[in-house]
């Protein structure tokens, strides 16, 4: 089996997700939990393929929170500057798309680059073309690619690196 | 704990209406998805773990949802702009660039 490690990751992210959304360890629930857990693992086994990306070496410990913390910060920063600008009556926009170009090749890190770009300020990724994520921006700094990259996607690229292939 | 989860609420409430304001203020798609998809992130976040501190038994619930509307919210704005994007609807004029639509014409050239 090629991607075992895949379909193992897949396995712990839906048993994870039905214990926490049913909060107990009770008899019934975890029949019925494995049951639902070996349907779906079935009718999705395809798509576990995606899981594989994923990095387990003792190092994703110490990252893993330290993407979530700079996800959140920029999260924050992005709905004050966001507010701020709606806010303003002279409504202070200067919007155009970007490209950026991005060194990660697997889908998975894509997918987790341009969700995380989405949402942090001023920027909403439209869309994603083999190395290049097209970004519209609401105030633009820098035309050219590297300008952009650099502003946009540098700071969770560096860590993305160490948690995805 | 029932304190910090209606401060949580407040706040919630308090971004949910900004990103309202952003969508009905906002010239063009692209930067009413801006506004809708970021203000609404974080405030429903906000909201969502607000509840769940008032309510303790809902507060691992509460972050479960959390971060299924952190996966998904993105995406579908993000799906929402590409489609936007591929059926022509033009930037609002003030747009100073638009790489993608450069891209489209020298492939179709």
């Amino acid at each position: 089996m090629k991607n075992f490690k895949g379909f193992i990751i897949f396995v712990i992210v839906l048993a994870l997700t039905w214990l926490l959304l049913t909060g107990s360890l009770g008899k019934d629930e975890l029949l019925i939990g494995g049951l639902s857990l070996v349907l779906v693992a079935i009718l999705f086994f395809g798509y576990s393929d995606l899981y594989r990306a994923l990095k387990i070496t003792p190092k994703i410990i110490l990252f893993y929170p330290l993407y979530l913390l700079v996800f959140l910060k920029e999260l924050i920063v992005a709905n004050f500057d966001v507010a701020s600008r709606v806010v303003r009556p002279s409504l202070p926009i200067n919007p155009g798309i970007v490209a950026v170009k991005t060194s990660l090749k697997d889908p998975l890190s894509k997918l987790i680059l341009a969700n995380s770009i989405t949402l942090t300020p001023g920027t909403l990724t439209v869309d994603v073309k083999d190395d290049t994520l097209f970004i519209h921006w609401i105030d633009v700094k820098g035309k050219d690619v590297e300008e952009a990259t650099k502003e946009i996607s540098r700071k969770f690229e560096r860590i993305l690196k160490e948690i995805v292939k | 704990m029932v304190v910090v989860g209606k401060i949580l609420v407040l706040i919630g409430s308090i971004f949910l209406f900004l990103g309202s304001l952003g969508i009905f203020r906002m010239p063009d798609v692209y930067n009413r998805l801006q506004a809708g998809t970021k203000a609404t992130t974080l405030g429903a976040l906000s909201l969502i773990l607000g509840v769940g501190f008032m309510n303790g038994s809902f507060l691992v619930k509460s972050i479960v949802l959390i971060i299924f509307i952190v996966l998904t919210n993105p995406i579908s704005s993000s799906t929402i702009a590409r489609a936007s994007h591929k059926a022509g609807i033009p930037l609002v004029k003030e747009s100073v660039v638009d790489v993608c639509k450069d891209n489209v014409r020298k492939e179709e050239a």
